[in-house]
């Protein structure tokens, strides 16, 4: 399973990259694979204010929409528009392919997500 | 405890297979292709599905023929031996109990195949519930063999002349809604059915359990290498989603009448007394409240069960299925909406996905037909 260092991980499956204040959020290679082929991405609106561990947008695979939920609190900045007509870009490349960028409101919140050694271990169990 | 079928312990150790619960049964939604490769493999060439879920249950007597008309909508009679039927069964108000494919080998003996998740419903509405049979005098000899039976559908417009090699010749004269009880698969007593809930040509197969995963390894082994897959249930709801084959749960339930599910080629007004023919005949009469269209999303989005569907700011109605179709790569639902609305195709309605109001269109039905079938 595809865990890369450098990000940040919640128990939801969502993965959050930090660039000074903001913070890129996606879904794992696991959740990826869980969700199977992926045929939507919801874009949340620019400016929307969003709370750690809501519910921020929706990927929707052929079977089901899942919540994506914001691992950290803040207002989106920034979403990724090439998933608009290409939402199987999150199953070719689920951690290139990042969801929205939230300015953050708290960066302690950042503490509290789980590193890749121990979202290894979570995904595990 | 979920059930598993008996061919469970044959694809649980599939590359990627994921397994979920659908209606109390452990049943794989896709294997290592994913649910578009292999609604594309049955498209295109042939994919092979464990339905060993569905019920089977058989009567038998002479009075079998009577009391299936009187449960069924569409008509039996109609039927010659060794003949398929498909048909909904309806409560007195017109509901549906099921929708099911009859068997007939004689007039005096019929297989009944039923949804999965209905089986216990659907043989306790049979055996006692209904008002034919808590009067008759004669009752046929009912029995649910569900347990004992499982089945294998093998879809795609290959499927035929792999059948033809691996069964036998006599296949390809199995005609569309027919079936065949004489034909062995790898020296395997088989029922075998040209039927199938994927809008392609291709073969249900009836097995009994400890013959199951033989006949499956046998058909796959021989086709792997020729693209042929093993598919989920996943695809199985695509595929049939595309050719508007309906769903129980989604556009039949007890609260939807056949009629107002466009099936009323499949309810036979015309023929004696029927359970539901009073209340169905009055909708007829004085207007079928509502009715099954199709739908393209203007703006995007995946329009799912229950999402409801605004007309002019009015609700008129709801989505019973919905997903992005795999063959037309575009997002459709099956909209179940008030009559006289005056909608025509291409008329725009909008369906509330999350709080967002998002634009669609009405297109035609069924979304996809495959051109290259003789039969319909």
């Amino acid at each position: 399973m595809n865990v890369p260092e450098n990000l940040k991980y919640t128990e939801d499956h969502e993965w959050a990259r930090v660039e000074g204040k903001v913070a890129y959020v996606g879904i794992t290679d696991h959740a990826q694979q869980e969700l199977g082929d992926i045929v939507y991405v919801e874009l949340p609106d620019i400016d929307t204010e969003v709370e750690k561990d809501e519910e921020a947008t929706s990927i929707e695979s052929v079977k089901a929409a899942a919540p994506v939920n914001s691992p950290v609190s803040g207002k989106i900045v920034k979403v990724n528009e090439d998933l608009e007509d290409e939402a199987e870009l999150v199953n070719k490349d689920a951690y290139a392919a990042y969801i929205f960028a939230v300015e953050m409101s708290d960066p302690s919140e950042l503490d509290s997500l789980m590193d890749a050694a121990a979202y290894k271990k979570f995904l595990g169990k | 405890m979920l059930k598993r079928t008996v061919l469970y312990d044959v694809y649980k150790n599939y590359d990627g297979v994921k397994l979920i619960d659908f209606g109390g049964w452990e049943l794989p939604v896709n294997f290592e292709k994913g649910i578009i490769g292999e609604h594309m493999a049955v498209r295109e060439n042939a994919g092979l599905f464990d339905v060993s879920h569905m019920g089977e249950i058989t009567v038998e007597g002479d009075t079998s023929e009577e009391f299936i008309n009187y449960l069924v909508t569409n008509d039996v009679s109609a039927m010659h031996d060794n003949q398929c039927m498909y048909s909904p069964m309806c409560y007195p108000d017109g509901g549906v109990v099921d929708d099911l494919l009859v068997y007939r080998y004689s007039t005096g003996k019929y297989l009944l195949v039923v949804n999965a998740s209905n089986v216990d419903k659907d043989f306790s509405w049979i055996s006692k519930e209904n008002e034919w049979i808590k009067k008759a005098s004669e009752k046929p000899v009912l029995e649910n063999i569900s347990g004992r039976m499982s089945q294998i559908a093998f879809q795609g417009p290959k499927a035929e002349s792999y059948m033809k090699e691996l069964v036998s010749p006599e296949v390809a004269d199995i005609e569309f809604f027919h079936f065949r009880d004489d034909l062995k698969i790898d020296g395997k007593k088989a029922i075998i059915s040209r039927t199938g809930y994927t809008g392609e040509d291709g073969f249900e197969i009836y097995l009994a359990n400890e013959d199951a995963a033989d006949v499956w390894n046998y058909l796959l082994n021989a086709t792997k290498d020729r693209g042929v897959l093993p598919c989920g249930l996943g695809a199985r709801d695509t595929l049939r989603f595309e050719s508007k084959l309906p769903l129980y749960g989604h556009e039949l339930t007890k609260d939807i009448s056949p009629l107002e599910a466009n099936l009323s080629y499949f309810v036979k007004l015309d023929k004696k007394d029927f359970c539901g023919k009073a209340a169905l005949a009055a909708q007829k009469e004085h207007g079928i409240p509502r009715t099954l269209r199709g739908c393209e999303m203007v703006d995007k989005g995946v329009p799912r069960a229950g999402y409801t569907v605004h007309l002019n700011g009015k609700e008129i109605g709801f989505v019973t299925s919905g997903t992005k179709s795999p063959i037309l790569n575009k997002f459709l639902g099956l909209v179940l909406i008030k009559r006289g609305t005056g909608l025509k195709i291409g008329d725009e309605i909008e369906v509330n996905i999350n709080g967002k109001m998002k634009k669609a269109k009405l297109v035609k039905t069924p979304f996809f037909k495959n051109t290259k079938q003789t039969q319909q």
